[in-house]
C-alpha cells in the first residue's frame, strides 16, 4: 500500500473512531438518564440515601451513593442503566483501537513516529486519555457514569483537532528527527491524556460537593471517590509529566544549545509543573485536602491544555513548528 | 514540606519584654515562612510569576518581538518595561519568590532530616490504648486461642516493622499482646530526596548561569575557520556573571562542507555540516592536523567542555570587481535569508578601491552591490526564489557608488546599505542587473562587477555550561525520589489481642494512614481479613468461621 492510501486509512479511522465515540456518549448520557428511575426499584433502601444526601449536600459523604456496582451488580438484576453503560463501554473500547489503527496507521504512512504536529498530539492525548479511563474503569466499575464526562472533552478535542488544526501526513522538519521525539513528546502526550481524566473528576468533585449539581450531579459517585480517582490519576501522572519535562530538556540541549531557555512552552510546562506540585502539597496540608486540592487540580488541567493549543497556536517559540 | 498545622500565636502572657517580642516575632516569622501553607502560597505565586514570561515577548529570547510590542502599544510597554515584564527571568520580584521558596524549603528540610534520620531506628510507636478511636478500626471475638491469632499476624506482617509487646491484663498468666506495625517508611525517604535534589538542580542551575556562556558565530563553508579564543570572534556572546572572555577555552574550527536535503516541497530535511577541530591541546602542542568530524541538528560536537552546534545557513554570493586600473578585489560575506522556505537572501557586499590614498577620492569610490539572491531563481524579470537548494542562482542587484559611510567611524549592518544616502546624492546608482554565476556588469567608469559564484554559510553556536551535568543527576534523583515518595503510602497497623475465656481472644485491631488518606481503606479491610483468618485468598481462609459479623467494613473517615 502506498502512503497516500495509508493516509486516507487513517483519516477514515480517525473519523470512524469519532463517530464511535459520539455514540458511547449518546449511549452514556441514556444510562445516566436512566440512573435515576433504575435506583427505586432496584435498591429501595438507597433511596433514602439520596434523598438524605441531597438534603445536605455540604457535608462529603464517604459513602457512595449510588449502589456500588461492583459489589451488588452480581446479586441484583441488570438494570436498563447497566446495559446501556455496558454497551457503551465496549464502543468505547471499539474507538479506542479503532483509533488507536489510526494513529498507527498514521506513522506508517509519514514513516515517522505519529506524534509531529497538533493533529496527531492531540489525537494521542485523546487515545491516552480514553485508555486510562478504561483501565480506571476496570479497576472500580462504580465510576461509569463518570464516563460521559471524560468523553465529553474527549469528543470535543478530536472534533478540534480533526478540523481546525489537521495537517496531512507528512515529514517533520530536521529539528525533529531524533529519537527524543519519541521519549518527550509521547511521555508529554501520555501524561497529558491521564491528567485529563483527574482534571474532570476534580470538577465532577466541586459539582458533588458544592450541591448546586441538582438532578445532574447527584447520580455521580460520592465525592470521596472522585477526589480519590482524582488523586490517584495525578500521582501516576505527574512523575511521567515530570520525566517528559526532564526528556525535553536532555533534547533541547542537543537541539538547541541549552537545556532550559524559558521559551513560552518550557515556561508554562514550568508553571504546570509547580501548580501539580502545589495540587500534591495542598492535599497535606490541613484545610486545603479538599475543596482547594481540586481547585488546583483543575487549574493545573487549565494550564496544560493553554500549553497543548494556546501556546502553540499563539504564541511564537520554537514549540511552534509542529504543524501549525 | 512541614505537615504540621498552621504556625500557633505565641503563648499568651503577661506583657513580654521587648526582647521576647522580638524573638517571638523572628520565631513567628521563621514558622510562618516554613509552614505548608505559605510554601502553597509561593508555589501559586511562582506559577503566576513565571506567565508573564510567556506570555510576552521576552528580551532573552526575541529583542526584535520586544521592539515589536513597544510599536503596538506605546504607552503600555514602557510601563510594563519599567515593571521588568520583558525580563521576567531576571526581575527583582521573580527572584524574591524563589528564593523565599528555597529558603523555606531549606528550613523546611533541615528539620525534617534530622527527625527522619533519628527515626531510621526507633521502633514502631506504642499501640494505643483505644483502638476503635483511629480512623480505621475493626474488634471481634474469635474462638480461637491467642496464639493461633498471633501465629496468622506474624505471616501476615511480613515485611513489616513490628514490635511486639505485653501489657499488663486482667489475667497474669495469659498477658495481653500487641503489635505495632508500620509500613513504607520509604516514603519519607523518597521525599527527602526529591526535594534535597530540587535545591540541588536550582544550585547547579544557578551555577550554570554564572559560569556559562555562549556565543554564535557565522563561517563560511569551504573552509572557514574560528577560534574559541576570545568574545570579539563572535558576532552575539552572551557571557555569565562570572565570565569576563579572558578565560575561554581556546579550541578551533575549520567548515569545510556543508549539504542540506531538502523535500520535493521545500521543507528541509536534513542539515548537515563536516567539520575539522582542533582541541586546546591540539592547539598547546601546535600540530597542524584537523580532527574530522560531522555536525548536524540534534547532534553537537562535544569537546573540551563545551559544545558546538548547527544552528542554520545561509548563503554568500561572492563578486569580484576588476577596477579600471586592473586591480581586482573580491567580496564574499553573508547574505541573510528573508525567507525561510525559499531561502531567498537579501545583502550587501560592499568594496572599498584599493590603492587610493586620496581621503576625499577613497570616500567616494565606495562600491556595494546590494540586493536579493534566490538559491533557485524563478527565472523571468523579477527574481524570486522558488526552491531553497542551490539549484539555479541568480542575484538581483544593484551596484552603488559612492559614499557608503565605511570610513565615518559609525558600525552599521552588514546586510544593508544607508538607502537615504541615495537621497542625500552621496551615494549613487551605478546599474541594477539580474546575473547569473559568471555574469558580469561593466560600469560607465569602466569597472566591471563579476558574479562568481554562490557558498554556503553556516551559523555555529559555542555553548558551555559547566554544572548542566550536575542538573541532570540532580534531576534523574528528584525524579526517583518523586516517585518513591508517590508509589510508598506510609501506614501503621495495630492488633491487640486479649484472651478471652474458653479458648477465644478479643481482637482489637487499629489503622492510620501516615500520609495521604485515600487508598488505606482497601488494604486495612485485606489486613482484616487476614488477621482473622476471613481472607478468601489467605492461608487461614479454609479454617475461618464464616460468621457475620465477620465480615469487616470500615470507612474512611471524613
Amino acid at each position: 500500500m502506498n502512503d497516500v492510501v495509508l493516509a486516507m486509512y487513517s483519516d477514515r479511522l480517525f473519523m470512524a473512531a469519532v463517530g464511535v465515540y459520539v455514540l458511547a456518549m449518546a449511549l452514556h448520557a441514556a444510562e445516566y438518564a436512566a440512573l435515576r428511575s433504575a435506583q427505586p426499584t432496584a435498591a429501595p433502601a438507597e433511596a433514602v440515601a439520596v434523598g438524605a444526601t441531597t438534603a445536605a449536600p455540604a457535608v462529603p459523604d464517604e459513602r457512595p451513593v449510588r449502589p456500588d456496582l461492583s459489589d451488588e451488580s452480581a446479586a441484583r438484576p441488570r438494570t436498563r442503566a447497566d446495559r446501556l453503560g455496558g454497551a457503551a463501554v465496549n464502543l468505547v473500547v471499539l474507538a479506542a483501537l479503532l483509533q488507536f489503527g489510526s494513529i498507527v496507521t498514521r506513522g506508517l504512512a509519514a514513516d515517522r513516529w505519529p506524534l509531529g504536529n497538533m493533529y496527531e498530539f492531540t489525537s494521542a492525548v485523546c487515545l491516552a486519555a480514553v485508555v486510562t479511563w478504561l483501565v480506571v474503569l476496570r479497576r472500580l466499575p462504580a465510576l461509569r457514569a463518570v464516563a460521559l464526562f471524560v468523553l465529553l472533552p474527549v469528543v470535543i478535542l478530536l472534533f478540534l483537532g480533526g478540523t481546525v488544526l489537521y495537517a496531512r501526513a507528512a515529514p517533520v522538519v530536521p529539528a525533529l528527527r531524533s529519537y527524543w521525539l519519541v521519549v518527550h513528546v509521547t511521555t508529554i502526550t501520555v501524561s497529558s491524556g491521564l491528567l485529563l481524566v483527574p482534571g474532570v473528576a476534580s470538577l465532577l468533585f466541586l459539582l458533588r460537593r458544592s450541591g448546586r449539581g441538582g438532578a445532574l450531579a447527584d447520580r455521580l459517585p460520592s465525592a470521596a471517590t472522585l477526589d480519590r480517582l482524582a488523586y490517584r490519576t495525578t500521582i501516576v501522572a505527574f512523575p511521567l509529566y515530570t520525566f517528559g519535562v526532564i526528556a525535553g530538556a536532555i533534547w533541547a540541549e542537543a537541539a538547541w544549545g541549552r537545556f532550559w531557555g524559558w521559551d513560552p512552552k518550557e515556561t508554562v510546562a514550568f508553571v504546570a509543573w509547580v501548580v501539580y506540585a502545589a495540587y500534591l502539597h495542598a492535599r497535606a496540608t490541613a484545610g486545603w485536602r479538599t475543596g482547594r486540592a481540586a481547585w488546583i487540580n483543575v487549574a493545573g488541567w487549565a494550564v496544560v491544555l493553554f500549553n497543548l493549543f494556546f501556546i502553540n497556536m499563539v504564541v511564537a517559540g520554537l514549540h511552534s513548528y509542529a504543524g501549525i | 514540606m512541614t505537615t504540621t498545622a498552621p504556625p500557633t500565636a505565641p503563648p499568651d502572657e503577661s506583657p513580654p519584654a521587648p526582647s521576647h517580642t522580638l524573638w517571638a516575632l523572628l520565631r513567628n516569622t521563621w514558622r510562618g515562612l516554613t509552614s505548608m501553607r505559605t510554601a502553597l502560597v509561593l508555589l501559586f505565586l511562582l506559577a503566576v510569576a513565571a506567565l508573564p514570561g510567556a506570555l510576552l515577548p521576552q528580551r532573552s529570547l526575541n529583542q526584535r518581538l520586544v521592539t515589536q510590542y513597544f510599536t503596538d502599544h506605546p504607552t503600555l510597554a514602557p510601563l510594563l518595561d519599567d515593571l521588568k515584564f520583558f525580563d521576567v527571568f531576571a526581575a527583582p520580584w521573580f527572584a524574591a519568590v524563589y528564593l523565599l521558596l528555597m529558603i523555606s524549603l531549606v528550613g523546611c528540610l533541615v528539620p525534617r532530616t534530622v527527625e527522619q534520620i533519628r527515626g531510621l531506628r526507633t521502633p514502631p510507636v506504642a499501640t494505643p490504648r483505644n483502638l476503635a478511636r483511629l480512623p480505621h478500626a475493626f474488634a471481634t471475638t474469635l474462638d480461637e486461642p491467642a496464639g493461633d491469632v498471633e501465629a496468622r499476624v506474624r505471616r501476615r506482617l511480613r515485611g513489616w516493622q513490628v514490635r511486639w509487646r505485653d501489657e499488663a491484663g486482667a489475667d497474669p498468666a495469659h498477658p495481653v499482646r500487641t503489635v505495632s506495625a508500620e509500613r513504607g517508611r520509604m516514603h519519607e525517604v523518597g521525599n527527602l530526596v526529591f526535594h534535597l535534589s530540587l535545591l540541588g538542580l536550582l544550585v547547579a542551575f544557578a551555577a550554570g548561569k554564572m559560569f556559562g556562556y555562549e556565543g554564535q558565530v557565522i563561517v563560511l563553508s569551504g573552509g572557514g575557520q574560528f577560534c574559541n579564543t576570545g568574545i570579539l570572534g563572535y558576532d552575539s556572546f552572551r557571557a555569565g556573571l562570572r565570565v569576563d572572555g579572558t578565560d575561554l577555552q581556546p579550541f578551533c574550527v575549520r567548515v569545510d562542507d556543508f549539504t542540506a536535503t531538502y523535500e520535493a516541497t521545500g521543507q528541509p530535511a536534513s542539515f548537515t555540516a563536516g567539520i575539522g577541530y582542533q582541541t586546546a591541546a591540539d592547539l598547546a602542542t601546535g600540530t597542524d592536523a584537523w580532527r574530522p568530524t560531522t555536525i548536524a541538528v540534534n547532534h553537537p560536537l562535544r569537546t573540551d567542555g563545551s559544545r558546538l552546534y548547527l544552528l542554520g545557513h545561509g548563503y554568500a554570493p561572492r563578486f569580484t570587481v576588476t577596477y579600471p586600473d586592473g586591480q581586482q578585489r573580491t567580496g564574499e560575506v553573508q547574505w541573510r535569508p528573508v525567507d525561510q522556505t525559499t531561502l531567498l537572501s537579501e545583502g550587501a557586499t560592499k568594496f572599498a578601491r584599493p590603492g587610493v590614498t586620496d581621503e576625499e577620492q577613497r570616500r567616494t569610490s565606495q562600491l556595494a552591490v546590494t540586493g536579493l539572491l534566490a538559491p533557485t531563481s524563478s527565472g523571468g524579470q523579477v527574481v524570486t526564489s522558488v526552491f531553497p537548494a542551490l539549484d539555479d542562482p541568480e542575484v538581483a542587484v544593484d551596484v552603488l557608488r559612492g559614499d557608503l559611510g565605511l570610513d565615518d567611524g559609525r558600525g552599521q549592518s552588514i546586510f544593508t546599505v544607508d538607502r537615504s544616502k541615495l537621497d542625500t546624492g552621496e551615494l549613487t546608482r551605478a546599474a541594477r542587473k539580474n546575473m547569473r554565476p559568471g555574469d558580469e556588469i561593466t560600469l560607465d567608469d569602466g569597472t566591471r562587477v563579476r558574479f562568481d559564484g554562490v557558498r554556503d554559510w553556516v551559523s555555529l553556536q559555542v555553548s558551555h555550561d559547566p554544572a548542566q551535568v550536575w542538573v541532570l543527576t540532580s534531576a534523574v534523583f528528584m525524579l526517583t525520589g518523586l516517585m518513591l515518595s508517590l508509589a510508598v503510602r506510609r501506614r501503621r497497623f495495630w492488633v491487640r489481642l486479649t484472651p478471652a475465656g474458653a479458648g477465644g481472644t478479643r481482637v482489637e485491631l487499629g489503622g492510620l494512614a501516615r500520609t495521604d488518606r485515600a487508598g488505606y481503606g482497601e488494604e486495612f479491610d485485606r489486613l482484616t481479613a487476614a488477621v482473622l483468618g476471613t481472607d478468601p485468598d489467605g492461608p487461614g481462609a479454609d479454617s475461618a468461621d464464616k460468621d457475620t459479623q465477620k465480615s469487616p467494613k470500615t470507612e474512611d473517615r471524613p
